[in-house]
């Protein structure tokens, strides 16, 4: 606790243009400069510099986020540790991107008021301020209680103790074994070990994987509308924003190309974008808009081809079909009110017959079909409504990727004939990793778990 | 009439295995020792089971062993049965467990102890502790004998007000209807302490020519035998085996028809009895499931025919206890020698304690052993050698030693104990300690015999055995890492371990990480050029099999240790520290812990009141500083 390396976003989230992560610890470099591809390696870099690079996957080296990091050592930085600073574009997803690779490192996120608390224990806060310093992490704390509450209560905190639950039976197993060596309980095997870990590996993807839907609940269904110039993509936009009571936003970080809506339809949030059109250019301007739109275009969940049924397909409408095969889209035949040219085979060739919606946005005409099509789309078919567990908090992702990680390694090792009691290290790690999403990491639990499921003694 | 029986440095109220560790400790280190006990004849006994060691239990054994303390080398000397436990599992977890022979393990203790300069054994009852000045200076017994101390060791087990039960007879008693200690425990609330009362429990004894074992398995010892003591080397001790056998469906009739007479359910037992050592009782509800439980028959000693029946912990009638003993296989005709019972007694409530074991309330007092809530002689024995060596150290006026958890097994028992209290009778299990690989049965030596010897209780001699050893082990680990091999020269010995061959060089320490090798290949390949014994070759292959795991938990332990020595100042008062939650600052005040890693460890302190208590101890360090 007073030495670990801490994390976090230190401007409002989805304010301003620009975000700024903070790092701050002993291993702040160290930690970052894997995730952090510029032209000097973090590790060599002077202090108080600032370098233009990329934040990096670890597994692949895919650019992922175009970022400045500022290199501050300590004593000369506000914590007076050694401290990173990440400035990435201000959108909530760029931000979590960062985030979760940080935390993915042996980083853990900072508690609330930790920067100044540790500003403070390094001398770098007058005396006076100390009452302040402590209310400060007194409410911020209570804040973040109760926040912390509210988005681990229901189902998702249900699911963490059925995991939990899980581990602990098989914990309790391993140590009757270990500390009942005489007793009369069945021998643990790694089968054993692996099977439990295994079923309990499936539970956190499960669970992460809806943490996907979580992210889609909050900010809203990614749906990018592409198309050709003036098939009616913006009509489509304003139509639906008519319909829906839009709230519109100024994306920070992007540029004109891409402008994006919120609405929401049948209680589905969608966060509309349209693209500049979708083609081939020289313009090197409007390239830079294409290229965006291309990324808007593969970060969606969903796609809205618009199409001029009044028109024969064009080329770059088949090569935009192609690439949207088998992604979740719907087709808007558009302007149905006019004469129809469309090679309607072609498009059943790439498309089910439910998610080809004739429509005229002009006239408003089946603006209601294209609703219920994206109702069925979600409801109907990949969101299971009713049963929302999400899982959206960066903090608590980072655990689950942890317990994960840290019941790979326990399975590994069964697999190596690695000794029960040192597998056991990690399968506890996972135990109290799931167990801080939800706040219980009570050591005590083991000792009652061991004694209520079997009987020992002398 | 009182009478003036002389002044001590250290003076030690009883003779258990806490009561002997913590006497020949202070003695040890130069201090002049008293130590009274309600009956001599009752030096380091066993009440209940005749075996030490065990997981955890073992380990403990051991780090008394390393710190200076009797215990590992006097049951090595009286053995009857060595067994290595959990052989099949890591090393951190091998646990040597000994079958004792109880009345030597008593007579060697006892001679060891009269053997001991400084050290004076006296038989007498002590009824109240004289205090001065508000610290404890010594005791008077029952005869009105006034002896002066300058501090005093209560190590009572289950002496303080015991009251044995079976079935619906209870009286007033000590262990094995010894005189119990009454007065002393009304002295002890009267000076404020808080108590709680306890229960614990042990099965009968058979006669062993009454057990058909034919109808039992055995269990016999190890043929090749590691000891407790870093100085035992070899043994010429005969072993006797132990027997197993099992509870049958009729065991469990007669148990559940005689309920309403086991004072287990009548509501007579008050006092909170230990979850992992339940009677057969309480065994035969509770997991109603089960059709049979293990009994394993252990010799009490090489000249005694009394067997004690492990696994039938029981407060039933006599009659019933009977009957049930003869519903087990191989004991139909058995002859019981002596009955099983409960007792309950009075414990302090141990946050009431420092980690030195030191009363909070009464300067000068310590207290160890079951006194402190624990069950078990090697927990008991673990808190005595502590409790001797900062009684002794108080008398010198010199800091007391305090075991951190990643030091030692003895170090978790009593921050357990301190931080957080106990609720039940408190028993060492592995699973307690967040450092178990640290904490392993074969470094116990390397990890604490540099302090034995800080203090004084490892002799010259030994330590420099011991570093001989850690020498040849650090070198040894060395060499293998500097030891390049090419494929040609180990791919044939690799293959007659089932290994795979290497393609490149590679390097014997590399080599060694894989587990399917043992220390044996570097002996095919490369042996040492130094003189290596068995245990020196365990321990290199040890530190270099699991060096990844070790070095995970080394980098917590670093980090332990930083909050440890953070050291909160006595005359802190947590009231004034405003943003501390309620429940902390009441917890605090309750516990007065000397580190903010033991704050931390108090159950309801978050990790916010824990921060705050960092700003507010800079604030007040700066103040101080400010006022020079």
């Amino acid at each position: 606790m007073l030495s670990d390396t801490i994390a976090a976003v230190s401007t409002a989230l989805g304010e301003g243009g620009i975000a700024i992560i903070r790092v701050s610890g002993p291993q702040a470099i160290p930690q970052v400069a894997p995730l952090f591809k510029s032209r000097i390696p973090l590790t060599e870099a002077d202090s108080h510099t600032v370098h233009y690079g990329h934040i990096v996957s670890l597994q692949d080296g895919e650019q992922l986020e175009e970022v400045l990091v500022t290199v501050m050592k300590g004593p000369r930085s506000f914590t007076t540790e050694d401290v990173v600073e990440i400035s990435a574009h201000g959108g909530v997803i760029s931000v979590r991107r960062v985030m979760d690779l940080l935390l993915q490192q042996d980083i853990r996120l900072a508690e609330p008021g930790e920067f100044t608390k540790r500003a403070f224990l390094g001398g770098r806060i007058d005396l006076s301020q100390a009452e302040a310093v402590i209310d400060l992490i007194r409410s911020k704390s209570d804040r973040a209680f109760s926040v912390a509450l509210k988005q681990v209560s229901g189902s998702l905190s249900a699911r963490i103790h059925e995991l939990r639950h899980t581990l602990i039976e098989t914990l309790a197993h391993i140590e009757v074994n270990i500390d009942y060596p005489e007793h009369d309980v069945e021998s643990l095997t790694a089968d054993f070990i692996k099977d439990k870990s295994q079923e309990v590996m499936q539970g956190i993807d499960k669970l992460l994987r809806t943490a996907n839907e979580g992210k889609i609940l909050r900010e809203g269904i990614t749906t990018a509308i592409v198309g050709r110039p003036n098939v009616g993509k913006s009509s489509l936009l304003n139509a639906l924003a008519r319909d829906n009571k839009a709230i519109v936003t100024d994306i920070p970080g992007t540029t004109r190309d891409v402008i994006e809506e919120y609405v929401t339809i049948n209680n589905i949030p969608l966060k509309l974008l349209d693209t500049a059109g979708i083609r081939e250019t020289m313009d090197v301007v409007e390239r830079i808009g294409v290229e965006r739109s291309k990324a808007a275009f593969s970060d969606a969940d969903l796609i809205l081809l618009v199409l001029n049924a009044n028109e024969e397909l064009h080329e770059d409408e088949l090569a935009l079909m192609e690439q949207i095969h088998g992604r979740q889209a719907l087709v808007i035949m558009n302007k149905m009110d006019l004469p129809s040219r469309l090679d309607t085979e072609k498009l059943r060739s790439f498309f089910a017959e439910a998610s080809i919606v004739p429509m005229s946005v002009l006239e408003e005409e089946g603006l209601d079909r294209l609703e219920e099509a994206i109702s069925a789309l979600f409801f109907g078919g990949k969101l299971e409504s009713g049963d929302l567990t999400y899982v959206s908090n960066v903090r608590h992702i980072a655990l689950l990727k942890k317990a994960h990680k840290s019941l790979q390694d326990a399975y590994e090792a069964a697999e190596m004939l690695i000794p029960i009691d040192m597998i056991q290290i990690d399968v506890r790690l996972a135990w109290e990793q799931l167990g801080e999403i939800i706040g219980d990491t009570a050591a005590d639990s083991l000792l009652d778990q061991i004694f209520s499921q079997f009987c020992l003694g002398k | 009439m009182n009478y003036d029986g002389g002044s001590y440095d250290v003076i030690v109220i009883g003779a258990g295995h806490a009561g002997c560790e913590a006497a020949l400790a202070a003695a040890r280190m130069g201090c002049r020792t008293l130590m009274i006990t309600i009956n001599l004849d009752m030096v380091a006994f066993m009440p209940c089971n005749p075996s030490i060691g065990g997981p955890a239990k073992g380990h403990v054994v051991r780090e008394i062993d390393a710190l200076g303390g009797e215990m590992g080398r006097n049951i090595d000397k009286t053995f009857i049965q060595l067994r290595m436990l959990n052989t099949g599992k890591g090393p951190a977890v091998h646990a040597l467990r000994a079958q004792a022979d109880k009345f030597l393990y008593q007579h060697a203790m006892k001679e060891t102890m009269e053997k001991t300069p400084n050290l004076t054994l006296r038989q007498g009852m002590v009824e109240e502790l004289i205090v001065e000045d508000g610290r404890c200076a010594g005791v008077v017994t029952k005869t009105g004998t006034v002896y002066h101390s300058k501090t005093v060791i209560l190590t009572t087990g289950t002496y303080l007000r015991g009251k044995v039960i079976m079935g619906e007879l209870t009286y007033e008693s000590g262990p094995n209807n010894q005189q119990p200690s009454v007065r002393l425990s009304e002295n002890l609330r009267e000076l404020g302490f808080d108590l709680v009362r306890f229960k614990t429990g042990t099965p009968p004894r058979v006669h062993k020519d009454s057990i058909d074992f034919s109808k039992t398995e055995i269990q016999p010892g190890d043929e090749k035998l590691k000891f407790f003591s870093f100085e035992t080397k070899s043994s010429d001790n005969e072993q006797l085996p132990c027997w197993l056998t099992y509870t049958s469906p009729v065991t469990h009739q007669i148990i559940n028809d005689n309920l309403h007479r086991a004072p287990m359910f009548t509501g007579i037992i008050e006092g909170t009895g230990p979850r992992y050592c339940p009677s057969i009782e309480d065994k035969v509800v509770r997991f109603s499931d089960k059709s049979q439980h293990q009994i394993f028959l252990e010799p009490e000693g090489k000249n005694t025919s009394e067997y004690y029946v492990q696994g039938l912990s029981t407060s039933l009638p006599e009659d019933v206890q009977l009957a049930v003993l003869r519903s087990i296989p191989g004991m139909e005709k058995v002859e019981m020698m002596r009955n099983g019972y409960a007792i309950e007694y009075d414990a302090m409530v141990p946050t009431q304690l420092w980690p030195s074991l030191e009363t909070k309330r009464l300067p000068g007092l310590f207290t160890a052993g079951q006194i402190n809530g624990t069950s078990g002689y090697e927990e008991a024995a673990g808190q005595g050698v502590i409790a001797g060596i900062n009684a002794a150290r108080k008398v010198q006026e010199k800091e007391p030693v305090v075991l951190d958890r990643s030091q030692g097994y003895i170090g978790v028992l009593i921050d357990d104990l301190v931080t957080k209290g106990t609720n039940e009778p408190y028993r060492l299990l592995t699973s307690r300690a967040e450092y178990r690989l640290l904490l392993r049965h074969d470094n116990a030596d390397l990890r604490l015999t540099p302090i034995g010897y800080d203090i004084g209780l490892i002799t010259e001699q030994r330590y420099e055995a011991f570093l001989d050893k850690k020498g040849r082990v650090d070198r040894e680990i060395i060499r293998l890492q500097e030891t390049k091999v090419k494929p040609v020269q180990v791919n044939e010995a690799l293959a007659s371990y089932g290994s795979a061959p290497i393609v490149d060089g590679s390097n014997l320490l590399t080599l060694m990480r894989r587990p399917e090798l043992a220390y044996s290949f570097v002996d095919l390949i490369s042996p040492s050029p130094e003189e290596l014994d068995e245990e020196m070759k365990e321990q290199v292959e040890i530190q270099i099999k699991y060096a990844g795991y070790i070095e995970k938990q080394l980098l917590h332990v670093e980090k332990l240790q930083k909050m440890e020595k953070k050291k909160i100042p006595d005359d802190i008062n947590y009231n004034e520290i405003h943003g501390l939650a309620m429940e902390a600052r009441q917890k605090l005040t309750k516990i007065a812990p000397i580190s903010i890693g033991q704050a931390s460890r108090i159950g309801g302190v978050t990790p916010a009141d824990i921060s705050i208590l960092l700003v507010y101890l800079e604030h007040y360090n700066r103040v101080t500083a400010a006022k020079g």
